[in-house]
């Protein structure tokens, strides 16, 4: 045996098997992608089937019931609408402003990087948490009760985070030539912020809101501990009433042992899952505009 | 005055002596650090007034650095700090009462990158003065600025487009009409045709030498022939190994160019390194 056969023997032929290894990656993947799309298919047919017949305009205009089919969402409606007034209200300007000084004004260094990251673990805390602090502070602390106010301001509290990080990457995303332009003609810092950086920030900073409110109109956890979860016949007056929102009249009726309510629960989710799906596609026509808008 | 469309004369001939020239700003000693990384060191040299001032040297040799300490932009970069003086006619602009803001609204700076702000031509050069409290007529200082900036029978029917649809070199004409439209007394300009083509370049060049009859100009370049096309004078920077930059040689430029003192200078300007 030659020497270059010897050598040649000691690679073994493999390409095959490598190839094949690939394949079984990829269908693997497949499989993981197929399996979360299956189950998110299957939840939506079935809250469709079981919800679509419920849909109906009295369904939208109508109180709780006693009655499953004389039931409605109108509380839960505008008690959603009014939380996300008092996030918007609340969260929009503490959010931006904490965003700006951080980005703006803080130097990097020991203070920013200890502020972002708790700031960032903020975020990330589990949304009851935020319950038991609103519980503790404006429910009990603060005497507001199990009010609109109260559920409002601890949603308000759990979107910040969110909406601070967001504000500070679209911050970020601002050429930094666009703040030296201004700089170089004489403009202080606050001239050059009001009159370019936010400008050129501010879709950025809606779409993350939008999607921080999206996504707190969906909690029910910590509202859950915050509004008094019983029969909420009325509309909030003011915000010391007490309300409801969508989750928890979701929530509510899901715990019934009937199933005309699980029903209109599922009806319910579909109005949710509608609300969500719309602010969100707000969201991305922002963001798309904002990115056609700029050109630098 | 001559007629505008006097050729770009070697200005140079109009400088025999710069210590003899008044003088805009007077650098003593001034080093400057990013950090712990020093990138500026011991820096002294005068600008002169209403002449053109050109910066040149290899990459990295602190050239950006020594003119952004010229209006103190260099603050703006967390961890940067300047040693020595640099005086703006006679006041220590590192002084304690120095204001940065006052300061950079009478000292025009040009970018490397155009960068105009993402709204209407006219806005674009309106900014300024709105800011600094102007109160006379808009409109004629947005034409007056636009026109010197030899920019005004392109834009004038679009003053409401977005300055961002202008080409590059109108883009940059935009910004230069923007400085000029604070009244400055100097303007910067720190590579201001490095992103732009050859007749874009061309038109800049033509009207740094026009401003240069109003305006005390200092630019950076590191395109030794634009310096020597547009500058009366010229300071040429080396770094080390440590990247620490030092001036190495200052004079009219056309003595630099031809008869350069230093060897390093000769060795830089007729291509053997950088």
């Amino acid at each position: 045996m030659s020497a270059a056969v010897a050598e040649r023997m000691r690679w073994r032929p493999t390409v095959a098997g490598r190839r094949r290894s690939g394949r079984l990656f990829l269908l693997l993947c497949y499989a993981a992608t197929a399996l979360g799309i299956l189950a998110l298919v299957v939840l939506l047919a079935d809250t469709l089937i079981k919800g679509a017949p419920g849909l109906s305009w009295q369904f939208l205009t109508s109180y709780p019931s006693r009655f499953a089919e004389r039931s409605g969402l109108l509380a839960a409606l505008v008690g959603t609408f009014y939380v996300a007034v008092i996030v918007v209200a609340v969260a929009f300007p503490i959010g931006i402003a904490s965003a700006v000084w951080l980005e703006e004004y803080v130097s990097p260094g020991p203070l920013r990087r200890i502020l972002e990251t708790n700031i960032g673990n903020l975020a990330g805390v589990p949304s009851i948490i935020y319950g038991m602090l609103g519980l503790a502070v404006f429910v009990r602390a603060l005497s507001l009760q199990r009010s609109l106010l109260a559920g409002g301001l601890t949603i308000a509290i759990l979107v910040l985070p969110i909406v601070i990080i967001n504000a500070q990457e679209a911050l970020r995303a601002v050429p930094s030539g666009l703040r030296h332009a201004s700089f170089a003609l004489g403009a202080t810092r606050w001239e050059t912020i009001r009159h370019h950086v936010l400008p050129a920030a501010l879709p950025g900073i809606l779409t993350g809101t939008i999607l921080a409110l999206s996504r707190a109109i969906g909690e029910a956890a910590p509202i859950i501990l915050i509004s008094s979860i019983a029969f909420i016949a009325f509309l909030p007056d003011s915000l010391l009433d007490s309300f409801t929102i969508l989750p928890i009249q979701i929530f509510i009726w899901v715990s019934k042992p009937q199933a005309a309510f699980h029903a209109i629960a599922a009806s319910a989710i579909i109005v949710l899952l509608v609300m969500l799906l719309t602010m969100n596609a707000v969201a991305i026509v922002l963001r798309d505009r904002a990115r056609r808008g700029v050109g630098w | 005055m001559v007629s505008a469309m006097r050729a770009p004369e070697p200005v140079a001939e109009r400088v025999s002596d710069p210590a003899k020239l008044e003088r805009v700003f007077e650098l003593r000693g001034l080093s400057a650090w990013y950090g712990a990384a020093q990138a500026l060191r011991n820096i002294t040299f005068d600008i002169p007034k209403n002449r053109v001032t050109a910066i040149i040297g290899p990459s990295g040799c602190g050239k950006s650095t020594l003119i952004r300490c010229l209006d103190r932009m260099n603050d703006l970069i967390p961890g940067f700090r300047a040693e020595g003086h640099v005086t703006y006619h006679d006041e220590d602009i590192y002084g304690p009462a120095a204001d940065p803001v006052l300061l950079r609204r009478h000292i025009g700076m040009v970018f490397q990158k155009p960068n105009p702000f993402p709204k209407s031509v006219f806005d674009n050069v309106a900014f300024g003065p709105r800011i600094n409290g102007y109160t006379g007529n808009m409109h004629e200082v947005v034409e007056g600025s636009l026109r010197r900036a030899v920019l005004w029978d392109e834009v004038k029917d679009k003053l409401g487009a977005s300055g961002l649809a202008l080409s590059g070199g109108q883009q940059q004409r935009l910004c230069i009409a923007r400085a000029l439209a604070v009244e400055p007394d100097v303007l910067l300009m720190d590579e201001p045709c490095s992103a732009l083509d050859p007749i874009a370049t061309y038109r800049i060049e033509e009207l740094i030498t026009d401003l240069a009859r109003d305006y005390s100009i200092v630019i950076v370049t590191h395109n030794m022939q634009q310096a020597s096309r547009v500058s009366d004078l010229t300071a040429f920077l080396l770094a080390g190994e440590e990247r620490t930059g030092e001036l190495v040689e200052f004079g009219p430029t056309r003595d630099l160019f031809t008869r350069p003192a230093d060897e390093r200078t000769e060795a830089y300007i007729t291509g053997r390194f950088g």
